[in-house]
This record gives C-alpha cells, sequence and structure tokens, in this order.
C-alpha cells in the first residue's frame, strides 16, 4: 500500500483547481505548524481516494477480507431460521420472461441427453447412488413461486417444480449430520451449501420451470432451487451430489464470492 | 483561541473512524451498484469505485460494515450517555431554523463560536444520524431480506429496500459534500477536529 500525495496531472480536476485550493489552505493556516498539520491532512485524504486500486491489488488486505468474509459464513450461519419460508407469490407476479443468467452466454448452454443423463450421488451417502430422471420424477413433487435474487442486486420472481432435497437427501441415505453438500454441473460450474440448507422446507431439486420440463436456458434436467439464497448458489444442470464435512468452495466462491451466499 | 476542549476525545475518534467507513462503504457500495444499476443511465466511474469487480466491492462492502456499524454504536451510545446529544443538538425549533435558514440566505449565518451549533447545523447533523441508522436497517433488508421478513416489509419489498439503500447512500454523500464545503469555509473547525479545541 503506498501512500501518495495528490499530484497535479494535466487533465484532471486536481490539475485545474489544485493549485488554487492549496493558495487557500496556505492563506487559511499561516502558522508553519499549522501548515504541516494542513499537508498532512491533504495526505491523509488523498490516500483515502486514491488508495482503491493500491487495497484492492495488496495481499495482505486481501487476506484479511476473506477472513471477514469467513466470518460472515458463521454469522449468516446464525442468522438462518430453518423453519422461517421465504415469501411466496401469486402467479401473476412471475416474472416473464424470467432472465437467462450463466457465467457464459445463451448459445453455450449445454445440451444434456434425458436418456443417457443419470445423477450421481456421492460421499457420506448409503443408499442409491445413481438416479435416472424417471425415478427423479417418480418422486413427490412440490411447486412453488418465490423470488431468485442475484448477487448483483437484481431480482426476479419465478415458479420451480421438483423433489423436496430434503426428502431426496433422507431416500439417498445421505448423513445428513455432515457439514456440505456440494454440487457439479454439466457446464462445469460447482457450489456448495450447509447442511440446514438444504434440508430447508423450501430447498427443491427442481424438474419444471412454470409447470413445463426445466427448458436448457434454465438448468435442464435439473435445478437445485433455494429461495433462502443467492442465485449462485442455486446451480444448474446439476450432475453430482456429494455429502461431505471437508469445505468444497465453488466456481464463484474461490474467486471471493461469499460461500454462505445467504438471504 | 481558548484552551476548553469542545470536541472531546470519543467524539474525534470515532469521527475519523466514521468518515474512513464511510469512504469505503460508498466507494465499495458504488462498484456494487454498478453490476446491476438501479438507474440505467447513472453508473459510478471505476476512478471512484473499490473493489475492482462485483466480487471485491461486496468483500469490502461486508467487512467494513462492521467498522461502521461499531463504531456507530459506540458514537450514538455515548452521545446519550453523555448527554452531549441533548445538549448540543437538542432543542431544535421549527422558529429557530426559519430564522437561521432566513439568515443563511442573506449570507449573515456565523459560526463565530464553534462550541454552539445553530439551528441548520443541528438539523444536519440530527438528519445524518437517523440517515445512517436507516442506512444501515435498509442495507440489512438487502442482505438478508428473507432472514428478516418485518425489516423487507418496512422497506417496501426486496426491490424497494435497494431504493431505499440508494437513496440514503445520496442523503449521506449530499452531506459529506457539503460538510466538507463548509469546513474548507471554516478551518478552525478541522482544527477542532482534530485538537479537541
Amino acid at each position: 500500500m503506498a501512500i501518495r500525495k495528490p499530484r497535479s496531472e494535466p487533465g484532471t480536476t486536481l490539475a485545474s483547481h489544485g493549485d488554487s485550493i492549496l493558495k487557500d489552505a496556505h492563506k487559511a493556516l499561516k502558522d508553519p505548524a499549522r501548515r504541516l498539520l494542513g499537508k498532512r491532512i491533504l495526505s491523509l485524504g488523498g490516500l483515502a481516494l486514491l488508495s482503491g486500486c493500491d487495497l484492492s491489488t495488496d495481499k495482505s488486505v486481501n487476506t484479511m477480507l476473506r477472513k471477514i468474509s469467513f466470518f460472515n459464513d458463521d454469522v449468516q450461519a446464525l442468522l438462518f431460521d430453518p423453519n422461517r419460508m421465504a415469501p411466496t407469490y401469486p402467479e401473476s407476479m412471475i416474472t416473464r420472461p424470467f432472465p437467462f443468467n450463466a457465467f457464459y452466454d445463451i448459445d453455450d448452454v449445454p445440451d444434456v441427453d434425458a436418456g443417457t443423463y443419470r445423477l450421481q450421488v456421492g460421499g457420506l451417502a448409503n443408499g442409491k447412488r445413481v438416479w435416472t430422471l424417471d425415478e427423479l420424477h417418480a418422486l413427490p413433487q412440490q411447486d412453488q413461486i418465490t423470488r431468485h435474487i442475484c448477487i448483483e442486486g437484481w431480482s426476479a420472481i419465478g415458479r420451480w417444480g421438483g423433489v423436496r432435497f430434503a426428502d431426496f437427501l433422507r431416500r439417498a441415505g445421505a448423513d445428513t449430520t455432515a457439514r456440505f453438500v456440494s454440487l457439479h454441473c454439466a457446464d462445469n460450474y460447482w457450489t456448495s451449501i450447509d447442511m440446514p440448507t438444504a434440508l430447508h422446507a423450501q430447498t427443491l431439486l427442481t424438474l419444471t420451470y412454470d409447470g413445463q420440463t426445466l427448458p436448457p436456458k434454465y438448468g435442464f434436467p435439473m435445478k437445485l432451487r433455494m429461495p433462502t439464497k443467492l442465485g449462485y448458489k442455486n446451480p444448474k444442470h446439476i450432475v453430482a451430489i456429494t455429502v461431505t464435512n471437508e469445505y468444497p468452495g465453488g466456481y464463484w466462491e474461490n474467486q471471493g464470492y461469499n460461500w454462505f451466499g445467504g438471504s | 483561541m481558548s484552551h476548553r476542549t469542545i470536541q472531546p476525545v470519543w467524539v474525534r475518534i470515532t469521527h475519523w473512524i466514521n468518515a474512513l467507513a464511510v469512504i469505503l462503504m460508498v466507494m465499495s457500495g458504488w462498484q456494487v451498484y454498478n453490476a446491476s444499476p438501479i438507474f440505467p443511465a447513472l453508473r459510478f466511474p471505476a476512478a471512484i469505485t473499490l473493489g475492482g469487480w462485483l466480487g471485491g466491492a461486496l468483500l469490502w462492502h461486508f467487512a467494513v460494515m462492521w467498522l461502521l456499524v461499531a463504531n456507530f454504536l459506540v458514537y450514538l451510545g455515548l452521545n446519550l450517555v453523555s448527554g452531549r446529544l441533548r445538549n448540543k443538538l437538542l432543542p431544535l425549533s421549527f422558529r429557530a431554523l426559519a430564522a437561521d435558514t432566513l439568515a443563511a440566505l442573506r449570507g449573515r449565518l456565523t459560526h463565530g463560536d464553534l462550541s454552539r451549533y445553530n439551528a441548520i447545523q443541528k438539523l444536519a447533523y440530527l438528519v445524518v444520524i437517523a440517515d445512517i441508522v436507516l442506512l444501515v436497517l435498509s442495507g440489512l433488508a438487502v442482505w438478508k431480506s428473507v432472514q428478516f421478513p418485518l425489516l423487507r416489509t418496512l422497506m417496501g419489498g426486496y426491490d424497494n429496500a435497494r431504493v431505499v439503500h440508494f437513496i440514503c447512500m445520496s442523503v449521506l454523500v449530499a452531506f459529506f459534500v457539503v460538510h466538507v464545503v463548509m469546513v474548507a469555509l471554516v478551518p478552525r473547525s478541522l482544527l477542532l477536529m482534530i485538537r479537541g479545541r
């Protein structure tokens, strides 16, 4: 982190007004001790204004910020109430068309073949480890209209239907005392969630969108939908689910997004 | 110049911590805003934002929020306990406010005695304190709209909480600009906030 004094550079506001500001300041601060003080204050102000890029690339600062982010994961785990439901909305409030969003363009949406598709369950689970789409459709289905909140700030209301994830995990013999569930996707996206959120009543392994088979752009064949978490925690095109006690991270989380990502 | 301490040390410390926290929160907040602008025509130039990208800005925003809130609670608590809030910022009458506004418009409003605030200053400081409270509450509603249903409802829903948060930021930035201009006009007040007298 470098301490820089405000310097006049051509074309900046500082260049056009800097001299007059300094002249005024010197006039106001006649005695030398005060002048020194004034200079220090100007440097401090300059530091605060210019520090943006310097602070952002500083390694120790980043390490500290990541630590606070992990602390914020713990705070959010405490704030998370397993019995509190996210608000649901009437059909008239559904956002149409519901926005497409991914870390790639809509033309690059993966093409998953329904016939050969298999969902793998791994890690701390002692039940059925390979699931076909028909087997998932045969489980009890639920429907919900909830708000999807993106980390960018925008939100959209949609209707998703599918299997309650808690039911699925129990049928798959998952150890529900484990800490994490990690999710790997056909588009190489991956993320992971805490077990309390995995067991939340509104967490659905969705197979439909607005009453229709989940279209590719919304995550065919399945999306894990959690209205208690931000959009990037809701993976699409899931191919493997792993129950684990080892912190699994995630695609965006490893780059700096907060891991818990709760709403 | 008087040697009487006008700004006690806790006021000065909390003031400067708050100044730093507010600058970092606003700059990182602008970067977050740019990811999905509420007003498509308004974006903040990269040079005045902090964090480099959305993820970096959020790391800053959700770290410095603790500093801002903890410092603000200390400031507010000591203000209430010491009676400083009552002595300095109250009472504030409509009549005094009207008289001082009139004087300000005529260019006759002075700040000769730095230990006493005129009615406009009292209003400005009370408004900015209330504004920070609302800024924090609307921020909580945006961050945890599911976990704080009452707050979400009070803010008019998730999307509206973002608008409230933006408006509170704008009020705070407007205060900041006027505050700095006033300090430039009365440089003694800057020394006061550094050495207390």
